[in-house]
């Protein structure tokens, strides 16, 4: 597909990158020419310089012949009006990024007369994965399937687990049907696992259950869902902002120190019932004043990814129970913090980046129809990809069995008109179905392209 | 201070007033009273004093937020004085000071009364008194600015910031004369819905009338000498209690109502506090009260009809409350001094102060257990302003220091402290009623010349809010730079 970005911040190099490594053709519109400099020589892209927002400039991009429009600068009102300029022009799609809460909130009762496909808040989107996080300590985390009946939900294994130093298919068989372990992540490695895998603490093992069962299910696996009651939040960022008003709608206690009083004003004007501290969240008095060593959980969303690590580091020290979130902004350095004895690592950018990926690449297939939702797992090494079948084709009427797939893939389940199934060697996949596969392979965009 | 501005907008206050008295002419003419010509020449002087003063518009129209002050505090003045002739010189009250009184008390909608036979006195003057209610309640300069085109100029919501009630008075519309004129239409529009609800209950005209009159002003002027205790209805007595309890209410709430906002309703905090207010009171009084009355129900119906009276600051008795136990006097005292909702006609400390105030408390506490705490105090989801909250704190301390002086000067009286302290209390909040000699079935005849004269600058400083009355006090605020 011909694509435009316009915006090369992170969000929008990020997307660059990864949508020119799936083979689609990129054309990055900003007025920064150094930075536009910087991404065509490491990306094989087109950079054009100038105001994403003028007609010219966007003629230059051929938008008249693009199927999609990008637009990822700093200002909200600057996305919105370059897409709806786009728009006109004759792209066929457009995606703003708009984080202004209140715009947000009122986006939908424009979207239609902004001819918006898309709009993303990546701050948003950050905080609802937290929340979940949060909500579920001790999942590492979640992404729905099958329109939500579904969940994949990565947990991480403790000593003390029921499924440590077991093989997949006992534990399988403790847990009952409706489970399937999907996926593993031991010491930087991934694994499909079968049946005769052995599960080790310390494994991130990712499963697949109904999404009604998923809470029971945790408990079994000894995974206390009951909320953190209690959650600190150091730096008052956007993500922060969203971040405690889920949490305290759901009753859960927040607390949030940040440097800048303006900027605690402005919360304490916006959020009720959260208790907005102002003062330096480097501070070990401060912290300990208000109680790091007690609160449930701790989550650092501050500038910078130094202050981030270095301060969730503390927290872990002086309260080992907690679950500690830490916000890593910086991509390529990541491999650094995996030894560190941290919970949980997210990447804003990276969250906002799957989405638009998933939303591309859902409609980059939408020919085929096939192609509902792909969710990445190990910092994209893997996915899990859920198609529908629409009509009979290579893989339709034959037992799983008598299929040649794929190395490092596995059919993780069929969702047969609401109802999960496990699948079996003697199962097969019907027209209707919709159907979640994990893969280490990319860019599958067909059900028949398991098939070796 | 603009003179001129001043003496412009009393001028209208005074032909409002020589109007308005024509009422109480017609009354005396049905009723077939003499006393019906002081009505006529007093209304007709001061309608003609007042015209020489509006013929000429003054030539600057600034309206600067102390000449809205001082003109509003002065208009309450004369309105009080010009009021209390016909009173005086028909000599229904004999007294000059007791007439003054008697008015003041009805303008302020307070409801205290130097009268010991009410029913002694002429129908016109009875209308007249209860009529004072209605003219004060919503108030007379909001009533100006709701007829006169233009009147203050671009400004003019500094006449309205002086009459109105609560600690934030804003318009929830772009012309003030159109937000007047509503505010107005809702208020007669309700008392005309109490009026036919008392007719139905089989009371007479005159007396449907003036009880409107008393309760949309949230006044307390009954024309008998029972009070409401005359009309030995539940229907009559529980209407009387609603009406008095609505007009408690801020009045955004009903144009909300009549704009079809009714979610944001549910979101305004003041209204739900007040309301739950008179419910828990009216309980804790009811149970309090089941060893003094024989029924339950009996109970129920004596505490609501109170709990509404006193804290939408009205004043009306069904019963004698003095002897009623201790409980029950101390929260009767908290309503007297929490009083109605901001917005609404009735007097008292306002509940969203206190809700303000309580807030500012948690706000500190908050501090100390956090000393780098960052709190914004709201009001109905909105910032409260430095400003605001300020002001809030300062109205409570001159507040309080009011109370205190005041007290003092009753004292001299000699009489008890019960007295002396409820009937301060009972002036400032424009209620009326306090307990012991000034009980919901005594009156205040027995005070000094000198008394009487510091209840009306009570009850002056509580309808407009006390900082008007005060400012006028100051000489520096009639300086020119």
């Amino acid at each position: 597909m011909d694509i435009i970005i316009v915006g090369s911040g992170r969000v929008g190099r990020t997307i660059a990158d990864h949508m020119n490594n799936e083979g689609h053709s990129i054309t990055v519109i900003d007025e920064d020419a150094h930075a536009l400099e910087k991404l065509s020589d490491t990306q094989n892209i087109m950079t054009i310089e100038g105001n994403g927002a003028t007609l010219g400039t966007l003629r230059e991009a051929n938008v008249s012949t693009c199927d999609l429009l990008i637009a990822v600068t700093a200002t909200d009102e600057l996305n919105l009006y370059t897409c709806l300029i786009a728009k006109n022009a004759g792209v066929k799609r457009t995606i703003a990024r708009v984080r202004n809460p209140l715009y947000t909130k009122d986006l939908p009762f424009v979207k239609d007369d902004l001819k918006l496909s898309l709009a993303i808040n990546p701050e948003l989107l950050c905080s609802r994965e937290l929340t979940r996080m949060l909500k579920f300590p001790g999942v590492e985390g979640m992404a729905s399937f099958a329109r939500g009946h579904i969940d994949m939900i990565k947990i991480k294994v403790e000593e003390k687990s029921p499924l440590t130093n077991k093989k997949v298919v006992q534990s399988s068989h403790m847990l009952k049907d409706g489970v399937r372990f999907c996926f593993v992540e031991r010491d930087g490695e991934c694994y499909i696992p079968n049946g005769d895998f052995v599960i080790e603490a310390g494994d991130l093992i990712s499963f697949i259950a109904p999404s009604k069962a998923a809470a029971k299910l945790l408990k079994s696996l000894g995974i206390v869902s009951n909320r953190g009651r209690s959650v600190l939040l150091l730096g008052g960022s956007k993500i922060a902002f969203y971040l405690a008003k889920d949490l305290s709608d759901a009753g859960i206690s927040v607390k949030i120190i940040d440097n800048n009083k303006e900027r605690c004003l402005e919360l304490s004007e916006s959020l009720d019932d959260v208790l907005i501290i102002n003062g330096d969240a480097m501070d070990q008095d401060l912290l300990l004043s208000e109680g790091i060593e007690h609160v449930d959980a701790i989550v650092t969303l501050m500038n910078t990814d130094e202050e981030n690590l270095v301060s969730s580091l503390y927290a872990k020290q002086v309260n080992p129970k907690a679950k500690v979130i830490t916000e890593i902004g910086n991509l390529k350095i990541s491999s650094v913090f995996e030894n560190l004895p941290l919970d949980t690592m997210f990447n804003p950018k990276r969250i906002a980046g799957e989405h638009i990926m998933k939303y591309v690449r859902a409609m980059h297939n939408s020919r085929d129809s096939e192609f509902e939702t792909v969710h990445p797992i190990a910092d994209g090494k893997a996915e899990a990809l859920e198609f529908r079948v629409r009509k009979d084709n290579l893989v339709t009427g034959i037992s799983l069995s008598g299929l040649d797939l794929k190395e490092g893939l596995q059919i993780a389940c069929i969702n047969r008109q609401g109802k999960m199934i496990i699948p079996k060697g003697s199962d097969t996949i019907e027209v209707g179905d919709s159907v979640i596969v994990i893969t280490k392979h990319k860019g599958l965009t067909d059900l028949e392209d398991i098939l070796r | 201070m603009n003179i001129r501005l001043i003496s412009y907008i009393l001028g209208w206050v005074l032909v409002i007033e020589g109007l308005c008295m024509q009422l109480s002419t017609i009354v005396g003419l049905i009723y077939g009273e003499s006393s019906f010509i002081y009505f006529l020449i007093i209304g007709i002087i001061s309608a003609i004093l007042g015209a020489t003063l509006v013929i000429k518009k003054p030539k600057n129209p600034t309206m600067h937020l102390k000449d809205g002050f001082a003109s509003t505090t002065l208009s309450w003045i004369v309105l009080s004085l010009v009021g209390a002739l016909p009173l005086y010189f028909s000599k229904s009250i004999p007294s000059f000071i007791d007439a003054f009184f008697e008015t003041v008390s009805g303008f302020t909608t307070t409801g205290a009364t130097i009268l010991t036979d009410i029913e002694a006195l002429d129908k016109c003057m009875l209308f007249w008194r209860s009529f004072s209610h209605f003219l004060g309640g919503m108030g007379v300069v909001v009533f100006l600015l709701a007829i006169i085109p233009k009147l203050g100029g671009n400004q003019s919501i500094n006449l309205m910031k002086a009459e109105s009630t609560g600690p934030a008075v804003g318009k929830s519309m772009p012309k003030l004369r159109t937000y007047a004129a509503l505010l107005y239409s809702i208020y007669i529009g309700l008392a005309l819905i109490e009026f036919i609800l008392l007719l139905l209950g089989g009371m007479n005209v005159f007396d449907a009338l003036t009880t409107a009159f008393s309760t949309a002003g949230t006044g307390g002027f009954s024309t008998y000498n029972a009070s409401m205790g005359h009309f030995d209805s539940y229907y009559l007595q529980t209407v009387v209690a609603v009406f008095m309890m609505l007009f408690g209410v801020n009045f955004y709430v009903y144009i909300l109502i009549l704009t079809g906002k009714i979610k944001q309703i549910l979101k305004l905090e003041e209204l739900w506090v007040y309301l739950g207010m008179v419910v828990a009171s009216t309980v804790a009084i009811s149970v309090n009260l089941l060893s003094y009355y024989d029924t339950f129900k009996e109970a129920i119906h004596q505490s609501f009809f109170y709990v509404t009276s006193i804290q939408s600051s009205t004043g009306y008795a069904i019963a004698d409350t003095n002897p009623w136990p201790e409980f029950s006097e101390a929260l009767i005292l908290i309503l007297t001094c929490v009083g109605a909702s901001a917005g609404s006609t009735g007097g008292g400390f306002k509940v969203s102060r206190i809700i303000i105030l309580l807030k500012e408390i948690k706000k500190e506490f908050l501090l100390i257990i956090h000393p780098r705490n960052i709190y914004t105090v709201k009001s109905e989801g909105k910032k409260v302003t430095h400003e605001v909250a300020r002001n809030v704190s300062v109205y409570l301390s001159l507040y309080i220091l009011i109370i205190i002086v005041t007290t003092i000067l009753i004292s001299f009286n000699g009489f008890d402290f019960t007295t002396n302290f409820t009937s301060v209390l009972a002036t400032i909040n424009n209620t009326g009623p306090g307990f012991s000699m000034v009980g919901s079935a005594g009156n205040y005849s027995e005070f000094s010349v000198f008394s009487k004269i510091v209840f009306c600058f009570n009850m002056l400083a509580g309808r407009l809010e006390l900082y008007p009355l005060a400012l006028i006090l100051i000489p520096s605020a009639w300086k020119k730079n």
